[in-house]
């Protein structure tokens, strides 16, 4: 399983800060696609920064089971 | 304790006394303190509250990377950052930056450097409220697009 989080304004948009996917290993590709899939709203999910297990990753950084994934619009700490 | 860490994310009122302690020490000659505070009026519309709101585990690890980049370009500086999430008040204080070393220039140089590379790297995110509605704040770099590989490399 996949744990997959969600922030600020997509949190609010798809009504959840997290989501979870029953898969042994994929891409960050393929949960981008998974998320537009399960929350069509979210839009940002085909461009927001994407980390696994809290570091920046890429779109083909492979994700296994146990990870967790999150979305990372455009922060503005500070 | 928050307050022995010298990289947290918390919710409570921050106090920049405990920062400064954690980087004083005697081969330091300077230690410059950059405290942020909840803005009222941005380009004359007016700010109730804010929220902020952080993805903790790996905002504090974040900041602890960019107090080690601060330490690499400056050995002898050291470095303690601490951000405040939740509701904030306007004059409240969300972020505190501690740099301590041995001559001033560089103690104001990472200063600096800390606080532009938070904007850029921390999963940190603040809403805004006024009197006519919210919205969450973000880009305020105006960076049109991040790489593949996210902001870690290119900027300093």
């Amino acid at each position: 399983m996949i744990t997959i989080y969600f922030f600020a304004g997509m949190k609010e948009a798809a009504g959840t800060p997290q989501m979870t996917w029953e898969i042994e290993e994929t891409t960050v590709k393929n949960i981008r696609e998974k998320v537009k899939e399960t929350y069509p709203q979210l839009h940002q999910a085909e461009f927001a920064m994407t980390a696994v297990n809290e570091e920046f990753a890429g779109n083909d950084e492979t994700v296994r089971t146990g990870d967790t994934v999150a979305f990372i619009p455009p922060v503005s700490g500070g | 304790m928050e307050q022995k860490r010298n990289y947290y994310i918390t919710e409570k009122p921050l106090d920049p006394s405990p920062l400064i302690q954690q980087v004083i020490r005697p081969e330091a000659g300077a230690v410059n303190t950059f405290i942020g505070t909840v803005r009222e009026l941005t380009e004359g519309k007016r700010t109730l509250s804010l929220t902020y709101e952080a993805y903790k585990s790996m905002a504090e690890k974040k900041l602890e990377q960019i107090g080690r980049e601060i330490e690499a370009e400056n050995k002898d500086s050291r470095v303690a950052i601490a951000h405040r999430i939740g509701k904030l008040d306007i004059s409240d204080i969300a972020v505190v930056i501690a740099v301590s070393s041995p001559h001033r220039d560089a103690s104001y140089k990472g200063s600096r450097y800390a606080i532009e590379r938070i904007k850029e790297i921390v999963p940190i995110w603040k809403k805004e409220h006024w009197e006519d509605g919210s919205e969450w704040i973000g880009d305020q770099l105006e960076q049109t697009a991040y790489n593949e590989k996210g902001p870690e490399e290119g900027t300093s």
